[in-house]
């Protein structure tokens, strides 16, 4: 986890998707998931468009098919729930392979998975092309408040920071024979979160004094340097356009 | 459990947005004062230790482990406003830079682990430190009661969602059973790592506690003559007179669009599903407000059945939160009359 949790989930390649500004790719990402939770779910074949759409942009950014996998993962919680569904939801049965299953409990599964899945791909994209500080400097372009930019901007700074803490703790508790598999170990795990929040706490006060005898007056320097041109948000937009195009589409022609 | 996208229907995503938006401004306004003091530094490290923590494995009993959520650690550690603003700084670093859970999603996240975990957690902690003995050493068992009820009412709450947005129909009673039924497993882990992590804060820095930074024994000062005179440990930010009624105010409003949400559902629940496999249901007369603008959750003179839903949403969250800040503007009034009001929440 060190190391990499400064840096997020980038992977530099580049392409045109990481040179666009992050303010631009943030709407885009939100306009294309609405434009697919939008959608009713047995309109089909806008799903295989919005898959395409999604499939162009991870050729365009250069990333390699195997990380996107892998990073589906995450998204396994849910799988579980929606291969559930057809077995609980209510309604008329269906019988497949002679198990009687819910039908609106299979349209409902794949509901989930497809919107799900097609979410998590858009925003494996995102972070996988934007790097924080980038990130942070589009959001505060979009006017979030300052002092919630301030707050994300230093939790980004110092969450390294705060794993590398974690971990050394974790190397002397195992090191003195805890290491954390039965319920006796509680107290030593425990004891070191506690230990980590008593440092977290008084590094906070300590950077914030630092701040203060460097002339800090409760502003923070802005993040971002220019704004985007309208060039650049017809580039970055034309999927989420073509998303939204879709969704309609959708709702007009139906099956 | 971050949810993801397509889960809720667009309706509900946009509702709880609002709500996780709202709640976010209030407790950017009510927390101003501190953030001014201590620094956005401070908030930016707890969010980073909330980040780190979730991903410690705590054994928890019975060759299991679980991991910590954390709203009500953070509420009892920083106090229910940053603690509203840390756990929503999580979810948007968990949702933008790492994917973990949809941006469509992100206010129902929001709304159900960095509001609704922190606000119950708070308040029961709360009460308890009043029922308790005064002592510092009392938010141990406080705050690990508070977690334990607040991770099932999030479920609830997350049901009551479903009720209300969820793309598929499930019986609803079976739903809540089943989920309620699992967290109130999942609460008792959190129960136990969370007050086995505020007894090792209590241990050495006992001023950290902000819910129990009132119950700290007074400093004794005992001159060269002898005579001894007593000072208030409190610093002075932990005073702020007029957080009680808005607080009493976001807690009625959860607890009422959380109940009365759960007999709102559009599909059909339980009892109305057994009433019709049994044939009753044409016995079962319409209820009194089904004459209503907002009945069925549609409002009536506007034909698309997706902007009505969406805008009886809207106004059911407005009349919601009126109705929970005229409940608590009642109470305040009424504990107003008291003189000895404690005032340091």
């Amino acid at each position: 986890m060190s190391g990499s949790a400064g840096d997020g989930l980038l992977v530099p390649t580049g392409s045109l998707v990481h040179r666009l500004p992050a303010q631009v790719k943030i709407v885009a990402l939100l306009l294309f998931v609405l434009a697919v939770v939008s959608t009713p779910a047995a309109v089909f074949w806008a799903f295989g468009l919005y898959a395409v759409l999604l499939l162009g942009c991870v050729v365009l950014a250069k990333l390699p098919p195997a990380t996107v996998l892998r990073r589906l993962a995450v998204e396994t919680p849910f799988i579980v729930f929606a291969l559930l569904l057809p077995f609980v939801a209510t309604g008329p049965q269906v019988d497949v392979l002679g198990v009687s299953l819910s039908s609106a409990g299979v349209l409902g599964a794949w509901n989930v998975l497809a919107k799900g899945t097609l979410g998590v791909v858009a925003a494996i994209i995102l972070s996988a092309s934007t790097g924080p500080r980038d990130l942070l400097a589009g959001l505060e372009r979009l006017r979030l408040p300052s002092t919630l930019i301030a707050i994300l901007s230093f939790m980004v700074r110092y969450l390294s920071v705060v794993a590398d803490d974690l971990h050394r703790m974790r190397i002397a508790r195992e090191s003195r024979g805890y290491a954390g598999g039965r319920a006796g170990h509680l107290k030593a795990v425990a004891g070191g979160v506690g230990a980590l929040f008593v440092r977290s706490f008084e590094r906070g006060e300590r950077v914030h004094l630092a701040m203060q005898s460097r002339g800090y007056t409760g502003r923070m320097p802005l993040l971002s340097i220019g704004g985007a041109d309208r060039g650049q948000w017809l580039t970055g937009l034309t999927v989420s356009l073509a998303a939204i195009a879709v969704a309609v589409a959708a709702r007009v022609v139906g099956l | 459990m971050h949810v993801p996208d397509g889960f809720f229907d667009a309706p509900t995503s946009i509702a709880t947005g609002l709500i996780a938006a709202g709640a976010v401004g209030i407790s950017l306004q009510r927390a101003n004062r501190e953030i001014r003091e201590t620094g956005p530094a401070l908030a930016g490290l707890t969010a980073a230790f909330v980040f780190a923590v979730q991903m410690v494995n705590f054994p928890v009993g019975a060759g299991t482990s679980g991991h910590l959520l954390g709203g009500a650690l953070a509420a009892a550690l920083v106090g229910p406003w940053t603690a509203m603003l840390v756990m929503s700084t999580v979810l948007l670093v968990q949702g933008l830079l790492f994917a973990d859970g949809g941006l469509s999603a992100l206010g129902t996240n929001i709304t159900l682990m960095g509001v609704v975990t922190v606000l119950v957690g708070y308040f029961v902690t709360r009460f308890l430190l009043q029922v308790l003995p005064k002592r510092v050493g009392s938010i141990v068992p406080s705050a690990a009661l508070g977690a334990l009820v607040s991770v099932p009412l999030s479920a609830l709450a997350f049901t009551g969602l479903y009720a209300v947005g969820g793309t598929v129909q499930i019986p609803i009673g079976q739903l809540a059973t089943a989920m309620v039924g699992w967290h109130v497993l999942v609460g008792l882990g959190e129960a136990v790592i969370t007050g086995a992590v505020l007894s090792a804060v209590v241990a050495t820095r006992p001023d950290l506690v902000y819910a129990a930074r009132h119950l700290r024994a007074d400093l004794v000062l005992v001159d060269a003559d002898g005579n001894s005179s007593t000072v208030s440990p409190d610093r002075p930010i932990a005073a702020r007179p007029a957080g009680r009624s808005l607080g009493v105010g976001v807690a009625v409003t959860m607890l009422v669009a959380g109940v009365i949400s759960l007999f709102a559902s559009a599909h059909p629940d339980g009892l109305e599903f057994v009433g019709a496999k049994l044939g009753f249901e044409s016995a079962a007369t319409d209820s009194a407000v089904a004459g209503s603008p907002l009945a069925d959750y549609g409002v009536s003179g506007i034909g698309n059945s997706h902007v009505s839903g969406a805008l009886a949403g809207i106004i059911g969250v407005l009349v919601t939160i009126a109705v929970g800040l005229a409940v608590a503007k009642i109470a305040s009034l009424r504990s107003s009359t008291h003189a000895d009001v404690d005032t340091t929440v």
